[in-house]
Formats: structure tokens, C-alpha cells, sequence
């Protein structure tokens, strides 16, 4: 990002204070910016991953006693004495060419074990629940100035909603926007904007994936090769800067481990698809992977684990800046558990996500602190030196 | 009253109440959309779909066989966690990667999952079914509403296989009775159970957790207090969700060995005296945490199986309960952000009945916040798709396009992401990929139907709702088929 374009930021967004919409002043700054721009890929792993299996903290002494059957014994050696989850194969590779990065111990800024409020906090990017009703980086297309959004799968997630437009796909559509019943239908929803609107983003994007991708006919089990549909949908010079994708299935209260090789198994495919499919585009991005809450330091009694507090939190791209772990390690000794039951958080997830938009996708400092996390500028400084 | 705005609130009972008309369903229901509505509201419940279907009990028996044949073919594995097959790997939401993987072919153990499935399938089909020909659209919608809030999900195989049976004896009998009640009969039921991991957890202090090295699973109860009952409002603590754990320890289902007495070997102080009540529940006081437990302030005596009843009883009858389970209603019949007076009357209704719901769906239909005509609600792909068959006098009749339909707009059958069931708002259903699948959709089941009259069917479907330019988009169409499909994506049949 240079210097010029920081500073037209800056002056829109005080055009913004003024009262002029941003997401509409921002576009003409960074959409005639020359180049291809970076991109943005964020994962909310739900059901609340179990980050003591994805990043073992092998050189504590008393994760063993802790997890017990559910200790991880083969993963694969990260940096600071930690390793990574054995399914995780691809993302260690990309580790080991500087560009995967992991924040041991991080958690949203408010307490909660419930699934669904954690999710919403995590997406409001407030700091509690209901704070906001749109999501984080919804309001960070906006602070951007026309970048492009898309989720994918049928539902918009909380992250993504808001006032700035986005899109959604998932494999399987058959109908473009150049179909003489999509302009019939634009008639017909004139006084619909919510239909209207949805329905010719739906439509442009889903005509994007056919002109990339022909016929997209994914197996259902295909998870690398919709990592790399999602790519293409990336790529080109209307793809997408900005993803938001959810991977479900991590409330691991029973059997965990073999429920997290197969999540994990395919959270490494979705990564290696992307990657693939990104081509010479995976310099210039991204991912996050990002949970609401960890899960209890100790094992419970049906070989998993319950809703716990800190977690780990994963960063994946060419643009990442190469680098240890991001935050501190709490260890796991019984006092410095969380009320005596969870890895104790040493970062606000926030933190990192402002780290990335500022460094990565040019979102100003005041706009982070104020607009896309309002009030975090005390509680979750700026990470630096990720990107 | 004129005749017109009589006709206008019954094409709204049909559709903002029920499961959307049928042909002449709207002039059936003309003079008395109140007493139409009224009449649905029946001590006996909401209809079941025809069967037969296997019981909970029958399916108990199942599912035990297929555990022993799993058992008898498990190769021995080094992780823990290994013991059963991992969960279905559809790890994307929303993706058409729903189902688990399944082993090599002539594998008895496939066969037997798949004896499984099959009946949860063919018990779907019937469900739908049902919602596209009953006259009883209300007490319909008023049950799969309930079955909703009561969540289990067929993500979890264990629960999947007990899922048409949960509803149908758990859910169903009880949707116009008390509250508690129906609290009980969901809590109870196997499907339940086995979907928050109840029936597996063990007091650590009990008979069976001083034996082996096993324990509590707070799953189940933390469940109840956040979404079932209270929810967070209430403001419960960790302990007490862990003290409401205890209490439900012994909460379970019939194992292999259940009522040979106590036998031999490992099994025994699992066995030990089991207590049987219905829809193939099971109370194991040797699994039970024994002690006195506290819940949100209030102190509950051992009782064994009674101490987890008292408790979940008082948090159906919370005030805090009636206030969630007020708004919730109102969300899911009239607007994502619904009228403030429409909650205050269904709230004084539960509280001055105890939780009558027959009392509670009363002040519904009586409510007038209720019967506004614009419409507000989008409809959810199931509703959307059952109530395209009622326009079309049609009703599905093979599980898997039903199934693909669905998945395709984002409503996996039986498989709600998590506890917390469906979403419920516009911007949950009607995002851009959900409305091209939509169409998508539309217009293949616009191209099957036989040879009907798209503005007839539009009319009879929407009666004074149907707006002018979608009339005359229909009238004006190409083809049938792009008529109706106009008239499916209209939005007066895309809200309700």
C-alpha cells in the first residue's frame, strides 16, 4: 500500500465523519488504484476448535497430564516449542516457507461459553453481544472503499452482513444474469430492495463462476476442489478481495479425536485448494482462521473436551510476513488456567484482524478503532509486523 | 368487514399462519379465518405423518444392533478417540457435502447404517408430504416450530436415526399442551439424548464413575438453561450449568445388557437397576452424581431421576422462559422484528396459562399486531418448497430431489448447524447464493408441473395478496413454465 493511497483514505474517511456514506465515497480510491489488489480470506471454524489439538504446546509440561488420551504425540514442530496438528500437513509446509503463522492463546474480548453468542461477538466485532448488527468485515469493505465481498455457502454470515453490498455462491447454481427471467424479476422486485438486490448479486457472481469455471461440478466430499472454485472467484479483474467461509463441526464433546482428523483433514484441504487455485494471487493474500472460543484444558469424561475460553487462531498466505508465534504463551500450570478450567486467553482476536486490515488490506487506524471495532483502540492495540 | 379484506385474512391465515393455500383453500377458509385458525388448536396436538415409522423404541433395538456390529468389526486403533467412526466429514456449511462417508461396499455395517437412514429419508418424505396436503396448516406450522426450538440434529448420526420418532412422539402430542410437558418429553427422548451427548455422561462420584475413569458431559444441560428455557437473561453461571449437569447424570438410553440384570464382567455397574419410562428413555441411578444440587439459587434434594425433572421444571415455568419463548414466537410468525404489543400478549398469555401453548396460540390468532398485510417474513426453503407443491395442488414424491432442493438452498433435511436450530430471519434465508438457488429451483419445479393455469394457480395461491405487477408478469410470460416461475419468485410468495 503506498503512502498516496493511505492518504486518500484518510481524507474519505473524513468525509465519512461528515456524514457521506463510505462505501460508496471509498470506491473510486481504491478501485482505480493500479495493480491487483490483495486479498482476504477469512475461516470461522465453528463449534469452538479445540486449539490445544491444533497447536500443541509440546514443550508444556503439563499438557500431557491435562489431555491425557486426547494428547496430541505425533504433531508436526512449529516454532517456540509448539507443533501443529499431523492433518495439517499443508499448512505445516507452509510454515516452513514462512508463510503460516499461529497465535497460541487468543479469545474475543468478552466471557461467554456459548456457541452462538461468542460467534456473534466474534463477527460483530464489538465488544459484547448484540453491540452490532452487522459484521466486522462488512464494515471494513466499507473503510476500504470497494473491495468485494463474498461468502460462500447459501447463508451470508454475521461477518459479512451489513450496508456494504456482498455476494454469496456456493457450487451447484445453473442461472446467469444475463437470463431473460433475471431482468423479469428485477421488475418484479422493485419495491423488494432486499430481493432485488440479493438476487442480482447471487446472479452476477454465480455468472463469474461459470465464465471461470465452466461447469462447476463438485464431489461432495470435494473440499480441495471448492477451495479452488472459491479461487477462481477470486481471480480476474471482478474477483473477489475479501472471503468469508465457515467450517462447521467442531464441538468435539465426545470422541474428539477423530472428529478433529477429519475436520482438520479438510480445514488443510480447503487452505491447499485455495493456494492452488489462487496461483501468482497467493502472494498477495491472506487467510485467518479463527474460532469463538476454545475448549477445557482437561479432558471431560467421554474422551472430549467442553466449552472452554482461549484458543489458537491461524494465519496462512503468501503476504504474511515470516515470523514466530503471534502473542504469549499462558502455559497450562493449574493457576494460570482460566477459572481453573480453560487455556487463558494473552490476546484479543481483534488485535490480529486489525493487524491484518491495517498492514494488508490499508484500513486506517481511526477507522479500526472507531468504526470496524468500535472502542477497541485501548482494549485491542494494532498488531504489528504481520503482513 | 368487507368481503374483500375477509378474503385478504384468509389468504394471511394461510400463509403468515400455516403452510401457504391450496387451491381453494382461501375461499374454504373465507367467512372465518379466526375459527379456521381456532379449530387447529387441539389438546390431542398437531397431526403425525402416516406411517408406519418405527418407534423410538424400535429404533432403540436398531440402533444397538448396529452398535454390535460395529463393535464386533472395529479394528483396533491406536487414538482414543477412534472408537466410533468419526462424525460425517460435511464440513462445509452449507455445501451439498451432507452424509457421512461411508465404509467399503458389502460391509454389514454400512448395510445396517443405511437400514438407518433409510427410514429417517422416507419418514422426511412423509413429513413433507404431510405439510403439502393437511388442511390443518397451523397446527403445522406451530409444530415444526416447536420441533425446531427443541433442535436435534441429524449432524450427528446417533441422533439422525431417532430424529422422525422425536417428533413425532416427543413434539407433536404436546404442542398444545403445557410447556413443561413438552420440555420434559424433549429433553427425554433418545434423539435428545444422544444429539447433546446426555446419555453418555457420568457422575463422577457415582457407582459407575468411581469404576472407571469417566465423567460429566455438561452438554445437554447447558443447552436447556441457554436456548431450551431461559437463556442467558436468566443470568445463570458455570456452576450452575455443572450443578443442572449433575442433576441430569443417569439420563440415558437401553444398553445391550439392560434388564438381564446384573451381569458379569465390566458391564455391572453400568447396569445395575435401570428404570425404563417412555419413548425409550432410560434412568440409571448408578450413573447418577449423588448429592443435593443448587440451580439458580434454589436448592434441589437428591431425588435420583426426580431431582433433574424439578429442576428442568421450574426452568420451563421461569418467567424468563415466557419472555424468550414470547418474542421467539412472534419472530418466527410475523416479522423478524416484530411488534412490541404482539410480544407483550403472547408473554401475559404464557404467564396467566402456566404455559399453555394451546392458550398461548390462542392469543396469537387473537392478536391484531398479527395480522398486518404486508408481509414480512421470508419464507425458509422447506416452507418455500412445501408451499410451491400446495399452489400446484402437487405434493413431493421421491426423497432425494426434496433432499438436493434443499441442501441446494441452504436447509440441509433434519440438520440444523447447531442446537440453536434454524435461523429465522430474512437475512439468514434470502442472501444472494440462497435466491439463485432459489430460482434455480423454481424453475425446474416450474417445468414439471403438469398443465394448470399459471394465473389461476397464482390467484388461488396468493387470493388478495397477489400485487398487480406480478399478476401481469404472469399473465404477460412467454412460456408456463416462465410464468411460473415468476409467480414462485414473486415476492408475495417469497414473504409470508
Amino acid at each position: 500500500m503506498t503512502r498516496s493511497l493511505d492518504l486518500t483514505r484518510r481524507l474519505l474517511l473524513g468525509a465519512s465523519a461528515a456524514g457521506v456514506s463510505l462505501a460508496f465515497a471509498g470506491r473510486a480510491g481504491a478501485q482505480s488504484a493500479a495493480g491487483p489488489r490483495n486479498k482476504l480470506v477469512v475461516v470461522i471454524a465453528r463449534g469452538a476448535m479445540d486449539g490445544l489439538s491444533v497447536v500443541v504446546p509440546t514443550n508444556d509440561p503439563d499438557y500431557r497430564p491435562l489431555r491425557a488420551a486426547l494428547a496430541i504425540e505425533d504433531s508436526l514442530a512449529l516454532s517456540d516449542g509448539f507443533g501443529l496438528h499431523p492433518a495439517l500437513a499443508g499448512l505445516h509446509a507452509l510454515h516452513g516457507q514462512g508463510q503460516m503463522r499461529f497465535a497460541p492463546a487468543v479469545a474475543i474480548p468478552v466471557r461467554v461459553r456459548s456457541h452462538f453468542d461468542a460467534q456473534d461477538v466474534l463477527e460483530n466485532g464489538g465488544e459484547g453481544l448484540r453491540s452490532q448488527t452487522d459484521g466486522w468485515l462488512n464494515r471494513a469493505l466499507a473503510a476500504t472503499g470497494g473491495l468485494k465481498g463474498l461468502s460462500i455457502g447459501a447463508q451470508t454470515p454475521l461477518i459479512l452482513r451489513g450496508a456494504s453490498p456482498t455476494s454469496s455462491w456456493s457450487p451447484g447454481g445453473r442461472t446467469g444474469a444475463e437470463d431473460r427471467l433475471a431482468s423479469l424479476l428485477q421488475d418484479l422486485y422493485v419495491e423488494d430492495p432486499l430481493l432485488a438486490g440479493n438476487l442480482a448479486a447471487g446472479l452476477q457472481t454465480e455468472a463469474q463462476a461459470m465464465a471461470t469455471g465452466g461447469e462447476t461440478r463438485l464431489g461432495r466430499n470435494d473440499v480441495a476442489g471448492l477451495g479452488q472454485a472459491v479461487a477462481r472467484l477470486m481471480t480476474g479483474p471482478d474477483g473477489a478481495d475479501v472471503v468469508a467461509l465457515s467450517i462447521d463441526g467442531w464441538d468435539t464433546h465426545v470422541r474428539q479425536v477423530g472428529q478433529l482428523q477429519a475436520r482438520l483433514t479438510g480445514l488443510d484441504q480447503v487452505v491447499s485448494g485455495l493456494r492452488t487455485g489462487l496461483g501468482e494471487s497467493w502472494s498477495r493474500t491472506v487467510m485467518v482462521i479463527a474460532t469463538e472460543f476454545g475448549r477445557t484444558a482437561r479432558a471431560n469424561g467421554t474422551a472430549g473436551t467442553d466449552h472452554g475460553t482461549g484458543s489458537a487462531l491461524l494465519l496462512a498466505g503468501g503476504a504474511l510476513k515470516p515470523g514466530g508465534m503471534i502473542g504469549d504463551w499462558p502455559t497450562l500450570a493449574e493457576p494460570r488456567l482460566f477459572e481453573g478450567r480453560d487455556l487463558a486467553p494473552t490476546l484479543d482476536v481483534r488485535s490480529v484482524f486489525k493487524g491484518v486490515l491495517r498492514d494488508h488490506l490499508g484500513v486506517d487506524r481511526a477507522a479500526l478503532d472507531d468504526r470496524v471495532f468500535p472502542t477497541s483502540g485501548a482494549e485491542a492495540p494494532t498488531l504489528s509486523g504481520l503482513v | 368487514m368487507s368481503q374483500d379484506s375477509k378474503t385478504l385474512n384468509a389468504a394471511i391465515a394461510v400463509t403468515r399462519f400455516g403452510m401457504g393455500a391450496r387451491p381453494g383453500e382461501i375461499d374454504r377458509v373465507g367467512a372465518d379465518p379466526r375459527g379456521w385458525l381456532e379449530a387447529q388448536i387441539r389438546p390431542s396436538g398437531a397431526p403425525v405423518a402416516e406411517g408406519p415409522f418405527p418407534s423410538s423404541d424400535d429404533q432403540v433395538r436398531a440402533y444397538l444392533a448396529y452398535r454390535q456390529v460395529s463393535q464386533d468389526r472395529r479394528i483396533p486403533r491406536r487414538e482414543a478417540g477412534a472408537a466410533s467412526q468419526p462424525e460425517a466429514p460435511e464440513a462445509l456449511e452449507g455445501m451439498a457435502m451432507q452424509g457421512p462417508a461411508e465404509p467399503s461396499p458389502a460391509d454389514p455395517r454400512r448395510e445396517s447404517r443405511q437400514a438407518l437412514t433409510r427410514t429417517a429419508n422416507a419418514a422426511f418424505l412423509a413429513r413433507a408430504r404431510l405439510g403439502a396436503t393437511t388442511p390443518d396448516g397451523f397446527a403445522e406450522r406451530w409444530a415444526l416450530f416447536w420441533a425446531n426450538h427443541f433442535t436435534a440434529s441429524a449432524t450427528k448420526f446417533q441422533s439422525a436415526i431417532f430424529l422422525d420418532a422425536y417428533e413425532r412422539e416427543a413434539i407433536r402430542p404436546h404442542v398444545f399442551g403445557r410447556f413443561e410437558t413438552l420440555t420434559l418429553a424433549a429433553e427425554q427422548h433418545p434423539a435428545m439424548l444422544l444429539y447433546l451427548d446426555q446419555a453418555q455422561s457420568i457422575g463422577p462420584n457415582s457407582l459407575a464413575g468411581q469404576r472407571r475413569n469417566a465423567g460429566l458431559n455438561e452438554n445437554l444441560a447447558r443447552e436447556i438453561l441457554e436456548l431450551h428455557t431461559v437463556g442467558s437473561a436468566a443470568g445463570y453461571s458455570q456452576a450452575d450449568v455443572t450443578e443442572f449437569a449433575r442433576a441430569l447424570t443417569g439420563w440415558s438410553i437401553p444398553a445391550p445388557r439392560d434388564g438381564a440384570g446384573a451381569g458379569p464382567g465390566r458391564g455391572r455397574a453400568r447396569v445395575g437397576a435401570v428404570a425404563a419410562g417412555r419413548n425409550g428413555f432410560v434412568y440409571r441411578p448408578a450413573v447418577h452424581e449423588p448429592g443435593a444440587r443448587t440451580v439458580l439459587g434454589r436448592p434441589y434434594p437428591e431425588t435420583g431421576l426426580g431431582q433433574g425433572e424439578a429442576i428442568l421444571k421450574d426452568l420451563a415455568n421461569h418467567p424468563e422462559t415466557g419472555r424468550r419463548l414470547a418474542r421467539k414466537i412472534a419472530v418466527h410468525f410475523v416479522a423478524d422484528d416484530p411488534p412490541p404489543g404482539l410480544v407483550t400478549a403472547l408473554e401475559r398469555a404464557w404467564t396467566t396459562s402456566g404455559g399453555d401453548l394451546a392458550g398461548v396460540a390462542r392469543a396469537l390468532v387473537a392478536a391484531p399486531e398479527a395480522w398486518g398485510p404486508a408481509p414480512a417474513k421470508i419464507k425458509t426453503p422447506y416452507e418455500f418448497v412445501v408451499s410451491a407443491h400446495r399452489a400446484f395442488g402437487s405434493e413431493p414424491r421421491q426423497p432425494q430431489p426434496l433432499r438436493q432442493a434443499l441442501v441446494a438452498m441452504g436447509q440441509v433435511p433434519l440438520s440444523p448447524p447447531s442446537p440453536e436450530g434454524w435461523p429465522d430471519t430474512a437475512a439468514d434465508w434470502a442472501g444472494p447464493d440462497a435466491l439463485v438457488k432459489r430460482l434455480d429451483w423454481a424453475r425446474t419445479a416450474a417445468a414439471l408441473v403438469p398443465d394448470v393455469g399459471p394465473s389461476d394457480v397464482a390467484l388461488s395461491a396468493l387470493g388478495p395478496r397477489l400485487g398487480e405487477r406480478t399478476r401481469l408478469a404472469v399473465a404477460r410470460a412467454e412460456s408456463r413454465p416462465e410464468a411460473l416461475t415468476l409467480f414462485l419468485m414473486s415476492p408475495e410468495f417469497q414473504r409470508r
